[in-house]
């Protein structure tokens, strides 16, 4: 029986850390997903807090000095103006019309201050078929 | 030819409906030729998948851009090699690659089983088929490979498709995905074999020695898939890591710890006849999440980089695997009897103990992995709002759960089976303990600061003397006994016993990449625009950019710099980091230069130019140790294949055989 308990306080320890990590870490790095609407209904509330923001780069919005970029995203009626300066490059997908994720925190100006792009193009092998078929049909 | 694809994954679908159905009543009934007609239609469906991958693969290889999937993941100017890669590409194609791999497993499955386990056999071939069934349902109903352009009711074709996504086209992403499918779908079969004699109620261990070569074989080809993943991010992504616990990422580590605890944990059910119930829960775990890491891949639901389309296949996949869950749990909760362990844990400090330690870490890790990837989904879920959680959650929990299992590594050949005595376990810790403190005591004084860091030398450091050890006592032995010099004494020692020496490879291996992940905690880069002729400096290295040049070939476009490399004036060599502009996909990826060395790496990124036009962005870093992750994967592979070797000595009843090895390669001194 004592070899019993032995096992039980071991394991109970190990988890117990564990737990402990998982609970730290995830208040220490947990990210705020939200939409552009929500973001721009929070106001004032959203300033400051770590988010994650995910939209399409409008056409004809980016703005590039050196390693940092102005742009908005927008996601159907919604628009945000983004800042980006963060310490990567921005990545090959980011271009006009990208879905792009971004990570950052609001800034008391109302521009979303971003240190973390990701971009992806996804809806592209999807729809561009499309208008091909329509020159040569319709 | 579409319609002939179709019509073969039809017939697939029925006869898996017909397999899973005779099969059943056959084993139920004992009516062996029913179960004979099953087997005829595992044959059948693998000649009519084949059928259809070869229709598919053909269609892209020629071009055929009626077809949607050819038009989207194909295009003519891009090579050979690619538009056969562009089989596993997008989605249609690489869920047609599952079932064709599943098809093959199950037929060799059949085929090399095919007098033997008759009991079970029946059982084995409803899994495998039940499953065969699902992704027949997603290939021929849902996501068809076959799919035709149309306008109207006229089939037309596009005039030059949109090409295999750029960042596929390297040569490790053409076999990655193939690699990790291998895996993903290999594990059905250990988990068809645990079925099926749960499902009979079989008492014994028949399906684990059945099943050990398999599953190795299978964790070579999952490991092989991560590493080859990895190494893809790092030559192609240009942000110079391996790892960034992407969803995509994890969905294929996922599975991978699960079966890692499984090779471990069914060594103490086939010596001592314990932790059985963890095995048949393990074999479900990782054969459950191969398909849910699947279903992460393709279903978009959590946000990748990996650039997937969301889906409506996800209802389906969760649809199976609640399924799964539901009838596996039923079968292990109402077999509980058949699975009682025949021994007890006698000691905190034996073998088993450590064998149950390893397998709860590394289901730890997987949890908390599961739990971040999952993380906004959960969240969502319960307050409302997707919280979302980053690398760094992951590095902090996995981290600490990494050293934990390096520590295990090294203390788990000094423990013997059943009970060890504190008096030898402190006799077998005590030169390697100091080696590791003085060493860590010196790359303190040579200004290492980083914790983690210092710990994880310092174990590394234990862990190799321990193998080491191991392997010099038991040579040491033969060598007295034989007369014979130290190589070839423990290349007789690994003969001898190959599972358990090999076992040691495979742990110098992943020791040795501990070493190369420990080096990320040195990293160095830096960013510079500089004009043709100018130069920056990074840590001791002097980067000059003597020109810069463009071409085109008939994929894409190029922009390469040449970069200078020197050291304390000295000329190192010649990096040419190259952007390329693909022009089916219009889009830009950038082809890195890396100057390999044991002691780091130089990574450039050639990333464009500012946008003036006027000077090249580059950006370089150094990677110290990163090569040992590659080094030690290779030692990974070559353990592993060691322990597929038979062993030299007579397979004795397992549980004296174990014992009395350690016994008689023991040190003198006992």
């Amino acid at each position: 029986m004592r070899t019993y308990w032995k096992f039980v306080a071991l394991i109970a320890v190990i988890l117990g850390t564990l737990v402990w990590l998982a609970i730290g870490g995830i208040s220490d790095t947990g990210t705020y997903y939200k939409t552009v609407d929500e973001l721009n209904r929070m106001g004032t509330a959203a300033v400051g807090k770590r988010l994650r923001v995910a939209g399409d780069v409008e056409i004809g919005s980016i703005v590039q000095h050196g390693r940092t970029a102005a742009f908005t995203l927008q996601q159907g009626r919604s628009r945000l103006r983004v800042v980006y300066d963060g310490e990567n490059l921005l990545p090959d997908t980011f271009r006009e019309g990208a879905q792009v994720l971004t990570d950052g925190r609001m800034g008391s100006d109302g521009v979303f201050h971003a240190s973390k792009i990701q971009a992806k193009c996804a809806s592209k092998y999807q729809a561009k078929p499309a208008p091909t078929m329509n020159r040569s049909g319709f | 030819m579409e319609n002939l694809g179709s019509l073969a994954l039809l017939i697939a679908f029925c006869l898996a409906v017909y397999a899973v159905a005779s099969s059943v009543i056959g084993g139920w009934a004992h009516k062996p030729l029913l179960v004979l007609s099953a087997k005829r239609a595992v044959y059948a469906i693998w000649f009519l998948l084949t059928i259809a991958s070869f229709l598919l693969v053909h269609a892209l290889l020629s071009g055929d851009f009626r077809l949607a999937y050819v038009a989207a993941n194909s295009n003519r100017a891009m090579p050979g090699l690619y538009k056969f890669a562009a089989w596993w590409g997008g989605q249609e194609g690489s869920l047609l690659l599952w079932s064709w791999l599943l098809s093959c497993y199950s037929a060799i499955v059949v085929y090399v089983n095919r007098a033997k386990h008759r009991g079970i056999m029946p059982y084995l071939i409803a899994t495998l088929m039940v499953t065969q069934v699902f992704f027949l349902i997603l290939n021929a109903f849902v996501a068809s490979p076959f799919r035709v352009l149309a306008v109207g009711r006229e089939i037309t074709a596009v005039p030059d498709g949109n090409g295999l996504n750029p960042l596929l086209q390297y040569w490790a992403m053409a076999i990655h995905p193939p690699m990790l499918y291998l895996g993903y779908v290999g594990f059905v079969v250990p988990f068809a074999f645990a079925m099926g004699s749960l499902i009979t109620r079989q008492q014994g261990d028949a399906w684990i020695h059945t099943t050990r070569r398999w599953t190795l074989v299978i964790w070579l080809f999952l490991s092989c898939g991560i590493l080859l993943g990895a190494g893809w991010a790092y030559a192609v992504l240009g942000w110079g890591g391996y790892w960034g616990w992407d969803p995509v990422e994890n969905a294929s580590l996922l599975p991978w710890l699960t079966a890692t605890a499984f090779l471990h944990s069914v060594m103490v059910q086939e010596k001592r006849g314990m932790m059985k119930v963890w095995n048949m829960v393990l074999i479900s775990a990782t054969f459950l999440l191969c398909i849910f890491g699947t279903f992460l891949t393709r279903s978009g639901v959590v946000s990748s980089v990996h650039a997937f389309a969301e889906s409506s296949i996800g209802k389906y996949f969760l649809s199976f695997l609640a399924i799964v869950i539901g009838v596996t749990s039923y079968l292990i909760i109402t077999r509980l009897d058949y699975l009682k362990s025949d021994a007890r844990m006698e000691s905190v400090i034996s073998r088993e103990s450590s064998f149950l330690f390893n397998a709860l870490i590394l289901i730890a890790s997987c949890l908390a992995i599961l739990w971040g990837t999952l993380f906004p989904a959960i969240s969502q879920a319960i307050t409302g709002e997707k919280i979302s959680v980053d690398a760094t959650f992951f590095n902090r929990m996995n981290v600490p759960i990494g050293l934990f299992l390096l520590f295990l590594l090294g203390m788990g050949p000094l423990f013997a089976w059943r009970r060890t005595s504190l008096e030898s376990l402190r006799r077998n810790v005590f030169v390697p303990g100091i080696a590791a403190a003085l060493f860590v005591a010196a790359l303190m004084a040579a200004g290492v600061r980083h914790p983690y860091a210092l710990v994880s030398f310092g174990l590394c450091l234990f862990v190799i003397w321990t193998i080491a050890a191991e392997f010099y006592k038991g040579a040491r032995a033969i060598g007295a006994r034989t007369g014979r010099n130290l190589l070839f004494s423990v290349v007789e020692l690994t003969h001898r016993n190959t599972r358990r020496y090999g076992g040691y490879i495979v742990h110098m291996g992943v020791v040795l990449m501990f070493l190369g992940f420990t080096g990320a905690a040195f990293n160095k880069q830096a960013t510079m625009e500089v004009n043709v002729g100018g130069a920056f400096t990074l840590d001791h290295y002097v980067l000059r950019v003597a020109s810069l040049r463009e071409g085109d070939t008939d994929n894409y476009a190029w922009d390469r710099a040449v970069v200078e490399v020197s050291r304390n004036g000295s000329p190192l060599s010649r990096l040419e980091p190259e952007r390329r502009f693909y022009k089916a996909s219009r889009q830009a990826v950038s082809e890195v230069a890396i100057r390999h060395r044991l002691d780091e790496d130089l990574y450039l990124n050639f990333a464009g130019f500012t946008e003036d036009g006027s000077k090249a962005v580059i950006q370089a870093y150094v990677f110290p140790l990163v090569s040992w992750i590659w080094i030690g994967f290779l030692i990974l592979i070559m353990g592993t294949l060691v322990c597929l070797v038979p062993s030299k000595t007579k397979f004795q009843p397992p549980q004296t055989h174990m014992a009395g090895a350690t016994r008689e390669y023991a040190p003198a001194s006992k």
